[in-house]
């Protein structure tokens, strides 16, 4: 087997969280039935959802799914019209400012100041998020190793790159030494190079203990970073675990390719499905789920690990609504 | 330290209108307007300049004095109150309307631990503050062109931060309430331009037809060129109306850009 030699090498699996589930410990987010509806339409469908601390959850969904009307009725600026939230142990929206003031959040769009300095956007929200005056100036310092632009500090935003504006988005998130970070979307329109250097820095702040709740629509970002994985469909939680158990448990081990003019894929489709198999069409091929069940009734194709993207389309659907 | 007492060290902390919530928003008006500060301070004196030098010298050779006063001087004084207007209404109309929509700044402070009210007292009361003292520059303009000091002029910036936290008010009122920028049109034209032509910033207002001074009396701005031109040329008893009904602007104003911002920021 060739060795990896990623650039990312520093991106580590996710911890081993074999006591996660007996022992669930205190939660840095509890969300009970919540519900919220935009006139007829119901983003959010009575959702239950925990963020033990201390872990990265991953929320997992197509568009539309309900991640970021989520993600804003913890910080609310969206108000649920039935459930309960807790953040840190906060009633939202009760004592919402109370948990905001220990959350870091940072937005699918970029927000930053544009005509401001790295070190002036990171010093305005110290002072909005009650950083003490003489702390001040080090929670700026410190926030700006983390995006590493400590050699920028002092460029507009509008003269950084893409890559540098995020880091400086999540930095500025970071600045009060939050407990919890919500991340919408964080790598969202991101080249790989940037993308990779980003899942580091969350994969640090996790490992120093700062609870996450990360919406996603990348497969990829969730399975490496996240502890556990909830899948949104339409408002509602549709499959709850570890990546690779939800791997195990809804797609099995191996996942078979086939590829062929579509006249022959359609074939394969059918006689897969009739022998029983999961089938999900995968641009230019069939994808036959649990291969490793088959006993040689499947047909040429490509085997390969089953991964979490089979369990993301099985279950959120091929439609594109 | 146990997660509780932070919670109850807190809970005890966090109210209603936080000087910390409001003075952080206002940080940030104040770091972004010293990278532009050079352009609003150079149209604030060229603009005025301009006014004066078409009224006082162009209509000014027609119109000897207006109320006792040099044409030159009654404009200039009653200018004010137009360099007010503009300053606070637009900033804010225009400002809070990008801020939300375009560059999303309100999501941000909103996730931090500042609350609707807080985040529109802050923004109009920088506007405030800075349209008074922007409105300021009329005054001293007029000076070149005459206009002798005063001591009641020390308290114009004071009147001007007054209206201009009303006007600001009106301002994110409305721009949470047009659904488009170009909406703003109907605002100025139908709105504002009638309340600055006819605030006796160019004319008096005794002249008009008995409705129109009824309907003066309902125009903030005219109050304020009252008081302004009071403060330069000598107070009188009815100033006390006039600066009664400007804070009572201020006041309502202000509520209803938070009872609207607190419709359009939270879903």
């Amino acid at each position: 087997m060739p060795q990896l030699t990623f650039s990312d090498a520093c991106v580590t699996a996710p911890a081993d969280l074999s006591s996660w589930g007996q022992m669930p410990g205190p939660l840095a987010i509890r969300l009970r039935g919540v519900t919220k509806r935009f006139g007829e339409i119901t983003a959010v469908d009575a959702l239950d959802l925990d963020v033990p601390e201390g872990t990265c959850v991953g929320l997992l969904g197509p568009n539309g799914a309900g991640k970021s009307t989520t993600m804003k009725m913890l910080t609310a600026q969206a108000m649920a019209d039935a459930g309960e939230i807790q953040v840190l142990g906060f009633d939202v929206p009760r004592d919402s400012k109370q948990a905001r003031a220990l959350c870091g959040v940072t937005p699918q769009l970029d927000n930053l100041d544009v005509e401001l300095t790295a070190r002036q956007n990171l010093a305005v929200f110290a002072r909005l998020y009650r950083v003490p005056r003489h702390d001040r100036h080090a929670a700026v310092d410190r926030a700006l190793e983390i995006a590493n632009l400590v050699e920028r500090a002092d460029t507009p935003v509008d003269k950084l790159s893409g890559g540098m504006r995020r880091r400086l988005l999540i930095a500025r998130a970071l600045v009060h030494r939050p407990r919890l970070l919500l991340l919408d979307e964080p790598t969202v329109g991101l080249d790989p190079q940037v993308r990779q250097e980003l899942w580091a820095l969350i994969d640090a702040l996790r490992s120093e203990g700062t609870s996450i709740l990360m919406s996603t629509h990348y497969i990829e970002e969730a399975e490496r970073l996240a502890d556990t994985v909830s899948i949104m469909a339409s408002g509602r939680v549709v499959a709850l675990g570890r990546p690779a158990e939800l791997v195990r448990e809804h797609a099995g081990a191996q996942t078979l390719e086939v590829y062929g003019p579509p006249a022959r894929l359609v074939e394969v489709r059918e006689a897969a499905e009739a022998a029983g198999h999961r089938v999900r069409q995968t641009g230019t091929a069939v994808a036959i789920l649990r291969a490793e069940n088959a006993n040689g009734t499947l047909p040429e194709g490509i085997s390969r690990a089953a991964t979490l993207e089979d369990v993301f389309v099985l279950l959120t659907g091929e439609e594109i609504e | 330290m146990t997660a509780t007492a932070t919670a109850r060290r807190l809970r005890r902390r966090l109210r209603r209108l936080e000087p910390a919530a409001i003075s952080g928003v206002m940080s940030r008006d104040v770091t972004n307007f010293l990278t532009y500060w050079k352009a609003t301070t150079f149209s604030s004196v060229l603009d005025p300049t301009i006014y004066l030098l078409a009224f006082g010298l162009g209509l000014g050779t027609i119109i000897a004095a207006v109320e006792g006063m040099e044409y030159v001087q009654y404009v200039g004084t009653g200018m004010v109150a137009t360099a007010i207007l503009f300053s606070s209404a637009f900033s804010a109309m225009y400002g809070v309307f990008i801020k939300h929509r375009f560059q999303r700044t309100y999501d941000a402070i909103l996730a931090a631990p500042v609350d609707v009210e807080e985040l529109v007292t802050a923004e109009v009361a920088w506007l405030g503050l800075r349209a008074g003292v922007y409105g300021v520059t009329p005054l001293l303009v007029t000076m070149i062109f005459g206009l002798d000091p005063a001591p009641g002029m020390l308290l114009v910036p004071f009147i001007g931060a007054v209206t201009a936290f009303g006007f600001a008010g009106f301002g994110v009122f409305a721009a949470a309430a047009v659904s488009k920028i170009d909406h703003f049109n109907y605002i100025q034209s139908a709105l504002l331009t009638p309340l600055f032509l006819v605030s006796g910033t160019f004319f008096p207002i005794d002249q008009l037809p008995q409705g129109a001074q009824i309907a003066s009396n309902f125009n903030p701005l005219y109050h304020c060129v009252e008081l302004v031109r009071h403060a330069v040329f000598g107070f009188e008893s009815s100033d006390f109306f006039h600066i009664g009904v400007l804070t009572v602007f201020a006041l309502v104003m202000w509520r209803l850009a938070i009872w609207r911002m607190e419709k359009r920021l939270i879903e």
